[in-house]
């Protein structure tokens, strides 16, 4: 069995779940997690949802506590910032401490939001961290109304969020259509009619032109004139990789750190990424790939712990693309590859059946990805199917049968 | 010999447990999760922990037990 020492840099899913797949697999060396954050390592899902919300307290998203690092034999390092790699001496650099010596270092530094470009000062913020989301719901609970500029995940997230605490909220996105960068726009359209029939105010196909004001007493200035008043605003415009750090090591970083099939650096056979910072060669779709969601995360993390334990056995990563958004009742999830001109077929509506499924495929036979919401028997046939691939009319045969209207209208 | 254990009321039907290793988890109409084999021998540990650790909201253990 492999040893040496591994350090992985980045405390967050992708890093803890290295962490602990390695001990899975047998590895007997050394583990250093470090982290940026000095917080223990946390689950990031949760932030635009129940700890929003008020509803899950801090230490039930703990990803690891000293106890159980201690017992899986796992360093913690938190609160120190990874600034540079020596890919030649195999030295990791930190700020504030001393540089660090890997055979195999792992990078899961993961990304980080596209800053407000209407300045931030209080009350402008975005969601990210743990303390991002303790600094919102502050906010929040000060009243007043929100405006959510991004009607992407995280801000369709909060918004629900902040309409179950009873706020005002107005959602905007220059998008025509919310989602439909991901959905086509019939679904699309779903989702905007979601958000309204929760009372969340939308304002489509508009851009922000500034905010002015103070925390509790903003503007929002918009492209077509119109302005939102909001004591809080917040900004969902996207990620970007924090792979900056990177930038004078040698190693090719491209929108995340370049790798081949099995997750391992294309420069340095020695260095692996895992999760948001992870741009990996996909065999299966023949190109680059980087994924920012929480089972990517895992599913990487878990190949690259094989991969490190058992070299002369390496495992290409070649997942099935899934994420999930809780967004007022429904529960939505995306499985394969939605996004592009492809055909699509609905099964289910949300009015009639309060469930519905939209299967996407490119050639009118194979399933290339579908989008699920409320519907957990779909769920499984669609993860399942794409893996065996089962073809859209054999899923149409399955699961229209299980349909039933709802009598009371939307779900 | 371990066992798998699970949280039903915290299941959400996320179903990563089940494309993990769907020899010992299944989903029930409601999306909550089933059991199909709760004991887990020494060769499926690894498989059926990592099945178990891929669930979002930590509605499954493998314990000792």
């Amino acid at each position: 069995m492999s040893a040496g020492t591994v350090v992985i840099v980045g405390s967050s899913i992708a890093g803890v779940r290295t962490a602990q797949s390695l001990r899975l697999e047998g590895f007997e060396g050394e583990i250093m997690l470090v982290g940026e954050e000095t917080e223990l390592p946390y689950d990031k899902p949760p932030l635009s949802k129940s700890v929003l919300a008020g509803t899950t307290d801090e230490d039930s998203i703990r990803l690891l506590t000293q106890e159980q690092a201690d017992t899986d034999g796992i360093r913690l390092l938190l609160g120190y910032r990874a600034v540079g790699l020596d890919i030649t001496e195999n030295m990791l650099e930190l700020e504030g401490h001393e540089p660090l010596h890997y055979d195999q270092l792992v990078v899961a530094t993961g990304a980080a939001p596209r800053p407000s470009p209407w300045g931030q000062p209080p009350g402008i913020h975005v969601l990210r961290t743990l303390e991002d989301a303790r600094e919102l719901r502050r906010d929040l609970l000060r009243g007043g109304s929100l405006a959510v500029i991004g009607a992407g995940f995280i801000g369709a997230e909060a918004a629900a969020t902040a309409r179950s605490l009873g706020l005002d909220v107005t959602v905007i996105d220059p998008v025509p259509v919310p989602m439909s960068r991901i959905f086509n726009p019939e679904i699309g359209h779903w989702f905007g009619d979601l958000h309204r029939e929760n009372g969340v105010n939308t304002m489509f196909g508009v851009g922000v032109e500034s905010v002015e004001g103070e925390g509790g007493n903003f503007t929002v200035h918009l492209t077509n004139g119109k302005s939102v008043p909001a004591a809080t605003v917040l900004v969902g415009i996207g990620v970007t990789p924090n792979d900056s750090w990177l930038s004078a090591s040698g190693l090719l970083v491209d929108n995340g750190v370049v790798l081949n099939e099995y997750c391992q650096a294309v420069d340095a056979a020695n260095v692996y990424a895992v999760g948001d910072v992870a741009r990996w060669r996909h065999q299966k779709h023949g190109e680059d790939v980087r994924i920012e969601h929480w089972t990517n995360a895992v599913e990487q993390a878990a190949c690259v712990a094989h991969n490190i334990t058992h070299p002369d056995q390496p495992r290409a990563y070649t997942p099935i693309e899934y994420v999930w958004s809780d967004q007022h009742d429904w529960k939505i999830q995306v499985v394969g590859r939605v996004g592009g001109n492809v055909d699509h077929v609905v099964i289910g509506h949300p009015q009639i059946h309060g469930r519905f499924v939209a299967l996407y495929t490119t050639d009118g036979t194979t399933l290339r990805g579908a989008a699920i919401v409320n519907w957990p028997k779909a769920l499984l046939a669609c993860r399942i199917g794409m893996a065996q691939g089962t073809t859209v009319q054999g899923l149409r045969d399955k699961l229209e049968p299980q349909l039933q209207p709802q009598p009371t209208g939307a779900s | 010999m371990p066992v798998v254990k699970a949280d039903l009321e915290a299941c959400q039907g996320y179903a990563n447990c089940v494309v993990g290793a769907s020899d010992y988890f299944d989903l029930d109409d409601d999306g909550v999760v089933e059991i199909l084999r709760t004991e887990v021998p020494e060769a499926d540990r690894a498989r059926v922990t990592e099945a178990a650790r891929s669930c979002p909201v930590s509605a499954l253990k493998v314990e000792e037990a």
